[in-house]
């Protein structure tokens, strides 16, 4: 069994987004930045700076791509997903 | 409390109806869709009702909203969900039935359905995403284009003079006395969001418990037809769209309204030709008749004023030839032509099987007012029967070549204490005149076109009365 | 078997039920609203739900919803009516949905009157909605027959999952006649393509739509084969009549009816006439009438409408004899002895 995470985590899966940007805006604690490179779509992909998300879960709920963004509280364990 | 914020599981994992890319939605960036797809999603999930859930696909941006829920899938015509959503949820009440439409489907070619289906009360929950644009067709003019907005179709901007003001569902619905829950939300910052989570949940909550119609209008960015980027568009919204169309609940009778139970349909045909009135199968009963030579297998036209009753007279005629073993039609005048104070039918009794419906050369003609008469008297077959009441028609029939038989059936029926069942003291006369049926089988019949039981003493004395005048007429 | 004499309209709610039918959505219209009233009575008394719908196409609608959750449901409408009806019924036959429809036609064009008529032909025969969709349509001529191929229409729609619809008219709706009622059905067919709202469901779709032109041509090519599988099994016609004939009438409906009579007087008189009445519009007894055209002289076609059955059988007649028709408009009915002078004027001509 895995530990329970000790911070927040965003995962922006590259592929699936479309670089609307809404979840860039939406973050208060500013962590998600548009990316230089295109993705298979064409887009600049949001990507996580890679500390610093509080778990609010503001992007998820910005973001109109199902499985683009997941968000992953303080306490997660990595089971629960399976 | 979930820990993390995941794709919902009532999403297919991979959108295998949709063609090309199947793990992202066919939804323009910043597209409002797409997230309020995500909260209804998430709220099937957490009530656990993914299995019953039946999702109604609008003609719109999302009329491939079934590539994403994983739930049972209707695609409705433009405008149509409403009532698509009341067939299906009729048919399975243990469903829980999402409408989900755009303002175009919704507000204009869908405005009745939606009224008449919130008016019903149908126990469905409909989303209604409010964009203020035409987006699948590429921005045309909505009824929810604002004042002054440019559209394809408002390219100078919506002229309220000529295409009206943005139509406002919510206000419109919530003067309706059936709808349970209304209100309008929006789809911009968190603190926003949250309430239209909040909204979606209890609009489905309400159908969960069969309180009735839930309806969810949710404004909503289209990026791509108002030219702008996904962060201008939330922007525009909250600065031009809430101030004309105000957030807030319209109506709430969530708490007044106690849960009802989920009264599933059953299939049963049991005692199904008893409840249909199917007559039970009876020993056919024969009588003896010998109906006069001319009469053989007569054809009727009886004709009158609407009230006296000729098309239960024809009616009658018919039935109790029926049960007689002759093959039988009834056909009345209908319609329109009833209300202007005539009325007709055509009777055909006949040991062959009956051409036409239609009689145009009756063999007896049964006239209870003087215009029946003239209008049919030339028509009667040569050696047919003209029978007529002559206590309305102070003229004689002009045929010489036809049976006349004139009986004041409404002054026998008169003294008999009832004006309205001359009628049947015409039908005593014909079955006497013409031997075409006995007593025995009018009586038989009579419980069969007469409803009201206690009438049946009434009738039968009219027709013996019929059917002496005849006699006697015969025998002076 | 008891008999019970009873209106056309009402013997199809009777034979629908019968069928096992227990839903309908309709729109009161004369001559057709004594089906919706019937309706109204006797489906609560089964279990059933009967619903007025706010238009002919919220009807239809409703249909479409019903019919996907895989129950027998049916509406009914006449000619105005059915105009409306169009758009739902092509979806229905895009999604392949199997529901009864059941048209008693009036006078038209436009609101016209409510006077019997046979004008719907086009539209409920050849496909009135868009795409290529075919129907089997049914004609009945009396009372017994609305109650009968109602029942029938269920088992077709259910078997090729395609509405199916009765197209009769203002005499055989309101007029009536003897009916000896069939015993019901008792067990419905399965259907496992039907949203249930159960655990299967995710697999399950109802819907018209592919943007994919070739796709949506494998989904054509589909229904064609389907279509064709009616057509080869589902052709209904009687003949009266028609052994010695020289001269053949053709009608449908209450027309028919007209038409036995003149078969019946002209026999009388020595006339070697017969009558042929499709019973299926579509298919229509194509074949038949080229069988029939290799040993008559002339065929006599009477329609209530300008004449659009009558293309059906100069395209089945193909030219090789005369096919004369006669028509009366707007509710307009021939008597026999009219049609009888047309058809002896037609023979001097
Ligand atoms: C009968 C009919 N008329 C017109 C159309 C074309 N059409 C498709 S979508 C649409 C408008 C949809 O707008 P809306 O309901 O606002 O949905 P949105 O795309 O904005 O989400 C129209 C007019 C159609 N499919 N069917
Ligand atoms: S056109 Fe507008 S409504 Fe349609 S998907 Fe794009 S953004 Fe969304
Ligand atoms: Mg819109």
């Amino acid at each position: 069994m895995a530990e329970p995470l000790k911070e927040a985590r965003v995962v922006v899966r590259e592929d699936e987004c479309k670089g609307c940007g809404l979840c860039i805006a939406a973050c208060p604690e500013e962590v998600l930045f548009e990316q230089k490179h295109l993705n298979r779509m064409g887009y600049h992909p949001a990507g996580y700076k890679g500390s610093g998300c509080s778990g609010c879960g503001y992007c998820f709920y910005q973001c109109p791509e199902p499985g683009a963004i997941t968000v992953y509280k303080k306490g997660y364990v990595e089971e629960e997903a399976a | 409390m979930a820990n993390a914020l995941i794709k919902a599981d009532s999403f297919y994992e991979l959108y295998e109806r949709k063609s090309g890319i199947q793990d992202v939605t066919h939804y323009c960036p910043g597209c409002g869709h797409g997230v309020l797809h995500k909260l209804i999603a998430e709220a099937i999930d957490d009530f656990g009702i993914r299995e019953r859930t039946i999702l109604i696909s609008p003609v719109g941006c999302s009329v491939f909203a079934y590539y994403y829920f994983r739930v049972g899938n209707i695609q409705a015509a433009h405008g149509r969900a409403p009532a698509v959503s009341t067939g299906i949820k009729r048919v399975h009440p243990e469903s829980i039935v999402i409408s989900y439409q755009g303002d175009g489907d919704l507000a204009a070619i869908g405005g009745n359905h939606i009224i008449q289906a919130a008016n019903r009360g149908e126990n469905i929950t409909v989303f209604f995403v409010n964009n203020a644009i035409y987006g699948m067709t590429g921005g045309q003019m909505a009824p929810t284009t604002l004042a002054g907005q440019k559209t394809t179709t408002s390219p100078y901007g919506r002229n309220v003079n000529s295409e009206g003001y943005p139509l406002k569902v919510c206000e419109l619905l919530s003067s309706l006395e059936a709808p349970v829950y209304i209100e309008r939300v929006a789809l911009t910052d968190p603190k926003n969001t949250t309430k239209v989570r909040r909204a979606v949940r209890k609009a489905l909550q309400n159908q969960i418990d069969n309180k009735g119609f839930s309806l969810v209008e949710v404004l909503s960015v289209c990026p791509s037809n108002w030219k702008m980027t996904p962060v201008q568009s939330k922007q525009w919204l909250v600065d031009n769209m809430i101030p004309q169309f105000p957030l807030g609940v319209f109506r709430d009778k969530t708490a007044e309204i106690p849960n009802r139970e989920t009264i599933r349909n059953t299939f049963d045909q049991s005692g199904v030709r008893e409840k249909l009135e199917i007559p039970a199968n009876e020993k056919q009963v024969q009588y003896s008749l010998q109906p006069k030579m001319d009469f053989a297998n007569p054809k009727l036209v009886i004709a009158g004023f609407g009230g006296q009753g000729v098309l239960i007279l024809g009616l009658g005629i018919a039935q109790a030839a029926m049960q007689a073993g002759y093959n039988v039609s009834w056909l009345p005048s209908y319609g329109p032509e009833m209300r202007g104070g005539t009325a007709n039918c055509n009777v055909n009794i006949s040991r062959e099987r009956v051409g036409s419906p239609l009689v145009t050369k009756p063999t007896v003609l049964i006239a209870m007012n003087l215009p029946s008469l003239e209008k049919f008297d030339s028509k009667v077959e040569a050696n047919g029967l003209i029978i007529y009441d002559t206590s309305l028609i102070n003229k004689q029939p002009t045929r010489q070549d036809v049976h006349v038989l004139g009986i004041p059936a409404t002054q026998m029926a008169d003294e008999l204490g009832n004006t309205r069942i001359a009628n049947m003291v015409i039908l005593g006369a014909f079955i006497a005149y013409t031997a075409v049926l006995n007593k025995e089988v009018v009586f038989d019949a009579l419980p069969n076109f007469i409803k009201r039981k206690n009438l049946l003493p009434l009738n039968e004395s009219a027709i013996i009365r019929g059917m002496e005048y005849v006699l006697n007429k015969v025998t002076n | 078997m008891a008999k019970q004499l009873i209106k056309g309209n009402e013997a199809i709610v009777k034979g629908a039920i019968l069928a096992g039918c227990r839903f309908y959505f309709g729109y009161p219209i004369t001559p057709a609203s004594e089906i919706a009233e019937a309706a109204a009575f006797y489906l609560p008394v089964v279990g059933g739900t009967f619903i007025q719908a706010e238009s002919e196409s919220a009807a239809i609608n409703m249909l479409y919803g019903a019919a996907s959750g895989g129950v027998r449901a049916m509406t009914a409408s006449s000619s105005p009516g059915m105009s409306l009806k169009q758009e739902g019924i092509s979806y229905a036959a895009g999604s392949e949905l199997p529901m009864v429809i059941v048209d008693v036609m009036r006078g038209g064009p436009g609101l016209g009157n409510i006077a019997p008529a046979q004008a719907d032909y086009n539209q409920m025969v050849k496909g009135g909605g868009h795409g290529g969709y075919k129907m089997v349509v049914l004609a009945p001529n009396s009372a017994q027959e609305m109650c009968d191929l109602t029942m029938l229409a269920f088992d077709v729609a259910d078997k090729y999952r395609n509405p199916a619809v009765i197209l009769a008219d203002g005499f055989v709706g309101q007029m009536m006649e003897p009916v000896e009622f069939p015993e019901p059905v008792m067990e419905l067919p399965k259907k496992e393509w039907a949203i249930q709202a159960d655990a299967q469901d995710e697999f399950r779709l109802v819907s018209s739509i592919d943007l994919e032109p070739e796709e949506l041509e494998k989904h054509n090519v589909h229904l064609q084969q389907k279509y064709a599988a009616m057509e080869a099994n589902h052709v209904m016609f009687e003949d009266y009549q028609t052994e010695d004939a020289e001269l053949v009438v053709i009608g449908y409906g209450v027309v028919s009816r007209i038409l036995h009579s003149v078969v019946d007087e002209l026999r009388g008189k020595g006339v070697k006439i017969g009558l042929m009445r499709p019973i299926s519009l579509w298919p229509f007894p194509k074949n038949h009438i080229i069988e029939l055209a290799a040993r008559i002289k002339r065929f006599f076609v009477v329609e209530l409408s300008d004449g659009q059955m009558v293309d059906d059988v100069r395209l089945a007649v193909n030219g090789k004899i005369p096919v004369q028709f006669y028509g009366r408009y707007g509710g307009v009915v021939p008597s026999p002895d009219e049609i009888i002078a047309q058809i002896m004027k037609k023979n001097e001509a």
